[in-house]
């Protein structure tokens, strides 16, 4: 969507920074919430609802000087697969990322099980993936139990 | 120190290591008291009560020569006071050579085997794992079946909820078991293990109704359906006596065939089965000292002729 000329972006432009694309509509605010933005000082826009041929419905997330580690953004890929990462350096895009679901997940959502022990002490959760998106579980490394995606609780 | 090898998901152990505590559980059945543990100490832990799993475990240690420390009440423990599972953990590991546990909370004796240094045995975590009792099943069936290949199992009762027909289904599947799955529906065995069963092609008929399957089966497994399973009163109702094993059911069966249970049984099995020498239950729990003595063994790298 940024590099069509002539026309008027919906979410303006970086300078610098990582634009993250095609993330379905429904899991903004988690993916938000997964890659802690609220925690980042720089300037963010993202744009929601917005027409996609391949999904619908899409957002896309603009962060201004940042730029996340492969592990870091690669907790996305169970909400938003088909995402796309562009580094963006002086407007330009220098570089393009594809998402590679983890086998391997820490934090991110409670488990499911209230008798896990991750939820009644202060234990780090560790899940293994299941399937993939946006049909991907994860299972507890500690009670063995499933979560399904409809049950994810973010942390 | 290195991390030592732990027995806390039945998974954690393979094909051969299977067998090898099947080998040594003969060796300490054929010879019960050894000295092999002497000077050292084990840890047990009994974060809820389980007197029967906790007095096998303490006979097993006391029959190899090792001390027992450890507690089988919470009440009297720093717990109370609020000090953390790694805290307790990170502790007692100062203490003793191994630790055997039993905890409430789904997970612990994982998260233990990441504090840890030495050898854990999870002694059951709720409902998740009791990888001992899957063993001294395995030692039961090739006690009394020669072998652990090619054998038709009928698992009867709480399907759904039960952690040792989870974990058997999980150790048996190397041996290529024909499973009948008796059930009613609302405790039937969950997708996520038939799917297993599926993938490593391992057939199996599912059954509400136990008659149709006794005689055609080696082994019958039988576990117990709980009033608390049912989310429907009725249901239950209808079911509880429809999963209950009796003398007169058995006349026809094969005569290689055997009855486990994991106990406590309350009623599935009536007392007049105790005399059929095809009820092999009481048995299985005796099993279960030698088995643990061989678990012990096998995880302390004790050298046992």
């Amino acid at each position: 969507m940024g590099n069509i000329q002539g026309k008027q972006m919906v979410v303006s432009a970086i300078q610098n920074g990582t634009v993250i694309d095609h993330i379905p509509s429904k899991n903004l605010f988690k993916v938000i919430s997964i890659l802690k933005l609220e925690n980042i000082d720089t300037q963010i826009t993202f744009g929601l609802n917005l027409e996609s041929k391949k999904l619908g419905s899409k957002a896309i997330i603009k962060i201004a000087d940042k730029f996340f580690i492969q592990d870091e953004i690669n907790k996305i890929a169970i909400l938003a697969p088909e995402a796309k990462l562009s580094i963006i350096k002086d407007y330009q895009v220098v570089e393009k990322k594809v998402l590679s679901c983890p086998e391997k997940i820490q934090g991110i959502t409670k488990c499911v099980n209230p008798k896990c022990i991750t939820n009644n002490q202060n234990i780090l959760q560790k899940f293994t993936v299941v399937g993939r998106a946006p049909k991907v579980s994860l299972k507890c490394e500690y009670c063995e139990k499933t979560t399904d995606f409809e049950h994810f609780n973010f942390i | 120190m290195g991390k030592a090898k732990s027995l806390v998901s039945i998974t954690d152990f393979d094909v051969e290591e299977y067998l090898k505590i099947i080998e040594l559980a003969a060796k300490f059945e054929a010879n019960s008291y050894r000295n092999v543990l002497n000077g050292h100490v084990i840890a047990s832990l009994f974060f809820e009560p389980s007197t029967r799993t906790r007095l096998s475990f303490e006979s097993a240690i006391n029959r190899l020569g090792g001390r027992v420390i450890g507690f089988s009440d919470i009440e009297t423990t720093s717990s109370t006071k609020g000090e953390t599972l790694h805290d307790t953990i990170k502790i007692i590991s100062n203490y003793c050579d191994l630790i055997v546990m039993r905890h409430p909370l789904e997970g612990a004796a994982k998260y233990a085997s990441e504090i840890s240094n030495l050898p854990i045995i999870n002694a059951g975590d709720g409902a998740n794992q009791h990888p001992t009792q899957t063993l001294l099943d395995m030692y039961s069936i090739t006690k009394t079946q020669g072998t652990l290949q090619n054998l038709s199992i009928a698992l009867i009762g709480d399907l759904k909820y039960g952690r040792t027909v989870h974990s058997l289904i999980m150790a048996m599947k190397y041996f290529n078991p024909t499973f009948h799955l008796v059930a009613p529906p609302e405790l039937a065995l969950p997708n996520e293990y038939k799917n297993i069963l599926k993938e490593n092609n391992i057939p199996f008929y599912e059954h509400t109704d136990m008659h149709a399957v006794l005689n055609e089966v080696d082994i019958v497994y039988m576990t117990r359906v709980q009033k608390e399973r049912f989310s429907d009163l009725m249901e239950y109702e209808k079911t509880k006596n429809t999963y209950i094993l009796k003398n007169d059911m058995l006349t026809n069966t094969k005569p290689n065939m055997k009855i486990l249970h994991p106990l406590p049984r309350v009623n599935e099995i009536q007392q007049d089965v105790d005399c059929n020498p095809k009820a092999y239950y009481f048995e299985q729990a005796r099993n279960g000292v030698f088995t643990r003595q061989a678990i012990i063994s096998y995880l302390l790298n004790l050298n046992i002729q």
